[in-house]
Formats: C-alpha cells, sequence, structure tokens
C-alpha cells in the first residue's frame, strides 16, 4: 500500500491480509489463492503488508475492550492515512470487526467478506469459473458463525460453489442453524472447557456424513478445526477442507 | 344482601389487580437496578420488530409443532379476554351475558370462544406430554429440575383448570337457558358446551345454577391469581415479550458494543495534550468498573431479558458449548441473572444486607469462557434474548477487573500487544506469503 500510495496510484480495494492469513501456514495458502485470483481478474488491489495488524477481534471477544480498541486506533489510523474506502478480507472474524465494530471509532469503509467479492467479479463477467476438477462432486459448505448468523452473509459463498458445476450438499444445521466450529471468541488459543466432545469433531463428523468429498468453508479458524476434526476422524484420505477461493483457483489451475 | 356478590367480587377485582400492581412496581424497580440505557432509536423499525416477532411469532414456527401449538394458546389468551372482559363487567353490575345484545356478533364470539379454549387444551395437554411424557430433551437439561420444572407444570395445570372451568360454566348456562331458568337468557351459540350437556341431565336448577356460579367465580378468580403468579414465574414472557423484541438488538448479530468508558481513556491516551497525572476534577464521577460481575453492571434491557426468559430453552439446544457437555448453558445464564437480581432487589427493599454477586456465587467463569460467540442462542430465541451480550459483559470484568484470564488467552492478547498478532510472528515477516 506504502509504495502505491507513494506512486500516487489508486487501488480498487484493499485486501485486508489479517494475522491468521499472514501467518499460519494452512491459512496462507487460503491468502495466495485469493490474491491469484484478484492478479487473474485483473484487479488492482493493495495490502498493508508489516502496516497490518491484528483488528483485535480476539482481544475484544475475550473481554479485553481495552487491547482491542487500541488495536482499532491504530489500525484505523493507519487505513483513514492512504484513504482507504473498499476493503476485501478472507477473514469473517477481520470482516465483522471492520464492518460492524471500526465505524463507530473514526474508521469508516466499504467491507466485503472474499466471497462477496469473488461473486462481485462472477457477476460481471470479470471472473470465469469453471468446475474443472470439482464438475459434478459433492461439496458441503460449513457457514462461519461470523459470516453467516452474526453477518447474514449465507448465498455468496453458495453461490460460488454452484458456479464450480458442483452438487452442493446441506448438511442438516446450515444457514441460521449452521453449527459453530469451536473455534469463535478466542476459542480457537485456548484448551476448551471439560465437557464430553470437543465442538470441531461433532462438526466434522456432521460434515462427514454428507458424504460429500470436499467441505468448504470461508474462514481460515473454521479450516483449521475443521482439518483437525477430519483428522482426528482419520478421514482425511475421503475429505478435503478447502477454502472457496482454494476451490476456483485449484478449478483454474491458477 | 342482594348486592353482596357484587361487593364481594369488586373486592376480589380491587385485591387482584391491587397486588398485581404491586408486583409490576417491584419488577420495574429489580429491572431499573441496572444501568441505564438510552434506546429512543428506530422507533418505528423497532415496532415492526415488535409486529414480527412477538405478535406474528415469527421466530415461534421455526420449530413448527411446539410453534403452531402455542399460536393456538396466545390467540387463545388474546381473544378470550374479551370473554374476561364480560365476566367482570358482569361480576361488577350483577348482569348476566351483558353483552349479548351484540346479537350475531355474540353468538360468533362465543362459539370461538370455546373452540379455542378446546384448542387450548389440547394444546396444553400436548405441552405437558412432551415434557413429561416424551421428556424432549430441552426440558430435562440439569436447570430444569425443582422450581423450573414446576413452575412450567403449574403454568400448564393452571391453564387447563382454566379453560375446563370456562367450558362447564358454559354447558350449566346452556342447560339453564334450555330449562328457561330465571336470569338465564336465551344468548350465545355453544358448539363445545352443547356436546357437555348430556353431563348435566340429572342435575336441578338450583343445582345447575350453584355448578354454573361456582365454575364462573372460580374462573375469574384463577384468572386474577394466575395474573399474580406471573411474577413469581416464567410465565412473565406474555406480558414482556413484546417490550424486550421492541428493544432488541437492531445491529447484526456479530456487532458486539464498543465500551464508552474505555474508548475515552483511549482517547486520552492518544492524545499528545492530556496530563495523566493531573488530579481529577472534585466534581468528576467515580469510574465505573470494566464489564460486569452483578446485576447492577448489567443494562435494564439485559435485566428485561432475564425476565422475559420463559426457559423453553432452544438456546440451549442450539448452543455448541451446551451439545458437547460443557458447563455453559445461555437458559441457564438466564435464569441465573433473573434470579440475582429478583434477590437483589427483594433485600434491597428489606434493607438486608446482600453479601452475594452474579459472579462467582450464581454464573462461574468456566461457563462464561466456555461461550464461543457463535450467536446461535441469540438466533435461537423466539423474543430477542441476547445471553451473549451478558457473557461478553462479564467476561470484560474478568479480564479488564480482575485480569483473570485463562493463561493461554493471556498469552493470545500479550502477542496482539507486542507483535499486532495473536500468535508470537514477528510483525515484520507479515507479507513474506507474497514471496514464498
Amino acid at each position: 500500500m506504502a509504495e502505491l500510495s507513494a506512486q500516487g496510484k489508486e487501488i480498487e480495494v484493499l485486501f485486508w491480509v489479517g494475522c491468521a492469513g499472514s501467518f499460519d501456514d494452512r491459512a496462507k495458502k487460503i491468502t495466495k489463492a485469493f490474491a491469484k485470483i484478484l492478479i487473474e481478474s485483473k484487479v488492482e488491489f493493495a495490502i498493508l503488508g508489516q502496516e497490518e495488524t491484528c483488528t483485535g477481534d480476539p482481544a475484544k471477544r475475550a473481554g479485553n475492550e481495552f487491547l482491542f480498541q487500541m488495536q482499532a486506533a491504530t489500525n484505523i489510523q493507519v487505513l483513514n492515512s492512504y484513504g482507504v474506502k473498499r476493503i476485501v478480507t478472507t477473514c469473517p472474524h477481520c470482516f465483522n470487526t471492520l464492518k460492524n465494530e471500526y465505524p463507530e471509532l473514526g474508521g469508516n469503509y466499504q467491507v466485503v467478506h472474499h466471497t462477496q467479492f469473488l461473486n462481485e467479479l462472477l457477476e460481471s463477467g470479470r471472473l470465469q469459473i469453471e468446475g474443472g476438477a470439482f464438475n459434478g462432486q459433492k461439496i458441503t459448505y460449513h457457514d462461519a458463525c461470523y459470516l453467516g448468523r452474526a453477518n447474514g452473509v449465507y448465498e455468496a459463498p453458495r453461490r460460488l460453489i454452484e458456479a464450480l458445476d458442483a452438487e452442493l450438499v446441506e448438511m442438516k444445521r446450515c444457514k441460521q442453524n449452521g453449527l459453530c466450529c469451536g473455534a469463535g471468541g478466542a476459542q480457537m488459543f485456548k484448551e476448551s472447557e471439560s465437557g464430553d466432545k470437543e465442538i470441531n469433531i461433532e462438526r466434522s463428523q456432521e460434515a462427514i456424513n454428507t458424504k460429500a468429498s470436499t467441505i468448504a468453508s470461508a474462514c481460515p479458524f473454521c479450516n483449521t478445526m475443521l482439518t483437525d476434526g477430519v483428522k482426528s476422524e482419520e478421514k482425511e484420505g475421503e475429505f478435503k477442507v478447502m477454502d472457496i477461493a482454494e476451490l476456483i483457483a485449484n478449478a483454474k489451475d491458477l | 344482601m342482594h348486592y353482596l356478590p357484587n361487593i364481594l367480587f369488586v373486592i376480589s377485582l380491587a385485591l387482584g389487580i391491587g397486588f398485581f400492581v404491586r408486583n409490576i412496581k417491584r419488577l420495574r424497580s429489580s429491572i431499573f437496578q441496572a444501568k441505564p440505557l438510552e434506546v429512543n432509536d428506530h422507533k418505528s423499525e423497532r415496532l415492526k420488530q415488535m409486529f414480527r416477532i412477538a405478535i406474528g411469532q415469527s421466530k415461534m414456527v421455526k420449530k413448527p409443532i411446539a410453534g403452531l401449538l402455542h399460536i393456538v394458546v396466545y390467540v387463545g389468551f388474546i381473544i378470550i379476554n374479551i370473554e374476561v372482559l364480560e365476566i367482570i363487567l358482569d361480576g361488577i353490575l350483577g348482569t348476566h351475558r351483558i353483552f349479548a345484545p351484540l346479537g350475531t356478533l355474540y353468538n360468533v364470539l362465543i362459539a370461538s370462544f370455546e373452540i379455542l379454549a378446546v384448542g387450548v387444551i389440547l394444546s396444553v395437554l400436548i405441552f405437558w406430554i412432551r415434557r413429561n411424557i416424551i421428556r424432549i430433551n430441552r426440558f430435562i437439561k440439569s436447570e430444569m429440575t425443582g422450581w423450573p420444572k414446576l413452575d412450567a407444570n403449574l403454568i400448564l395445570y393452571i391453564e387447563l383448570v382454566l379453560m375446563s372451568l370456562f367450558l362447564i360454566m358454559n354447558a350449566a348456562d346452556l342447560s339453564l337457558q334450555q330449562m328457561g331458568a330465571d336470569h338465564y337468557l336465551q344468548a350465545g351459540i355453544f358448539p363445545i358446551a352443547s356436546l357437555l350437556l348430556p353431563l348435566f341431565d340429572s342435575f336441578s336448577v338450583d343445582q345447575l345454577i350453584l355448578i354454573e356460579r361456582t365454575a364462573w367465580w372460580l374462573h375469574i378468580l384463577g384468572i386474577l391469581a394466575f395474573l399474580n403468579y406471573l411474577y413469581y414465574s416464567k410465565h412473565l414472557h406474555i406480558l414482556l415479550a413484546f417490550p424486550n423484541t421492541y428493544y432488541g438488538k437492531l445491529t447484526p448479530k456479530g456487532q458486539l458494543t464498543n465500551d464508552s468508558q474505555v474508548a475515552s481513556e483511549v482517547a486520552q491516551m492518544m492524545d499528545p495534550n492530556f496530563d495523566p497525572y493531573a488530579a481529577p476534577a472534585a466534581d468528576a464521577p467515580i469510574p465505573e468498573p470494566f464489564g460486569a460481575s452483578d446485576v447492577d453492571e448489567l443494562n435494564w434491557v439485559q435485566l428485561m431479558n432475564a425476565y422475559s426468559c420463559t426457559e423453553c430453552g432452544r438456546c440451549t439446544a442450539s448452543c455448541p458449548a451446551n451439545l458437547t457437555g460443557k458447563k455453559l448453558s445461555p437458559r441457564h445464564i438466564m435464569m441465573k441473572v433473573r434470579d440475582r437480581a429478583h434477590e437483589k432487589s427483594t433485600l434491597k427493599r428489606l434493607g438486608a444486607t446482600d453479601t452475594k454477586k452474579l459472579l462467582g456465587d450464581y454464573i462461574t467463569p468456566e461457563e462464561l469462557w466456555a461461550c464461543t460467540s457463535c450467536n446461535a442462542c441469540v438466533e435461537a430465541c423466539p423474543i430477542s434474548i441476547d445471553p451473549l451480550s451478558i457473557i461478553i459483559d462479564m467476561r470484560r470484568y474478568l479480564v479488564m477487573e480482575q485480569s483473570a484470564a485463562p493463561t493461554e488467552l493471556n498469552s493470545m492478547m500479550t502477542n496482539v500487544e507486542t507483535n499486532g498478532a495473536p500468535w508470537p510472528f514477528n510483525q515484520l515477516d507479515r507479507a513474506n506469503w507474497t514471496n514464498e
């Protein structure tokens, strides 16, 4: 972003990569897949790079409002200094925080999730999606809480899966009734309280029971939780957990 | 002596309503022991939300069987209140079926009351079977023992008795009408009571009058008693569901509030001219604690939420933590907030010492930390209760007042503070993926 700004270039959208997308090895693949699609679709985008920091979502949900608002203040200062208008992110947690919780603190941007952005590209004809390897295959979609219930985005990811010419099979608990993967509310960063089952196992079993060959996700944390769940059920040979951006990049051989 | 029934009736009515007013005042003072919160925005949107969710029952029918049965009881409750109005007027004035001159309309009304009464009886029976014979999981969770279980069944029994009394009253009345008894004018069409007539064949006029009067009195006294039972019961939802949906959240479910006290502190930290060592102004208010450890640190909408909860358990049945055996139950959170609010306001009214708190004595940190903030409970609630906002407020207290977060979360927060990410990675490596 700094370079483009110094060159006086206008960008179409800022890609907010997020901490998982920047550092987590599995999530980095999602980041790269999405970036490749953006380049392929000739989208002028930028990233903040070293100037990006955590939105503060896990701190806020863990109860540390102070740390959240400090992070927000820092990020808003950077975003406003570049005059950022539109943000796309591959993380529903960043999406929710930037879109809903930053405006009151002085950060007003048009924020979209990558599944919404990809859908726009698809509808405007800038992106062609072919099924490729997924043609006719069964794919089930896991609703991320912070995309679905939290913000009512249910259709954009589903339309993308259908554009892959794949057969979308729904789990019983989907859309408004979707079951959490177990990562939200800062659970990702701690052991769960004692109980008789892990949430990600419960959800992974439900996904496995659809007999779909691929479990599509739209959140790096859901992706991790479900990948772990499928592994602990020893089904990683039969079931792949992939982000929708990866499915599209994969189908296009990017 | 002629006016004795009227006098007794007016006294009963005054006592019933008087106690009800007292209860409502107590309820108000319990709800408003909470922190103030201004909700004056989006009035038409709020009204629409109330019409859709509370009056239109849009969320109840997400579970079709319970939803449809509930609509029968709900419509029955509202429509049969017209009959209660007649009973009250009759009781005060010493008249009998004062609305009878409405003619055809009266016939239609009486007939629909009777059909609804049967509908209510059948629905209540099915509710009872679901609760006690089929034992649907959400009705038999650990928090549903003792008083909550008894309360739920008592409500069903009371409704059953009230509706039965209403039909007995009508059947005796119809018999008397057909016998041409004094005072019992020919009025109303009785599709259900007419079926019950054979049961009343063998009674004399005097006996029938005794049955009719007894049923009439027990019915109205029962209604007045039930009105006063509400305050001690989960059944308050029949009143509070309406304001509760009106004041319910309009913003996206994922949006949490930004604490304004924290916002002003952050603003001071960012202000180079702010003097952190300056003495606060003499009249500066004492800062409130961050988050909530007791009911007076929650806001009044949250306490109204708690009093509105009718313990249906749809929240708990959809909670991922509860589904996997953790201690957290969003319904239990609401019940505990209500019980604590009741306790705290009662002790205050009596001037007794209060040694307890919501956090610790009622709600444990273990429950609070099990929440994934997934909003399933908020989505499931048929009347816009938001357990998540209470959980987050209490986490704020744990973290910002007591520094009592689980160790792993403390490391996560330290990482965010020092590295700008929840993991211990170097900020300078953030864009490394572009070259990998």
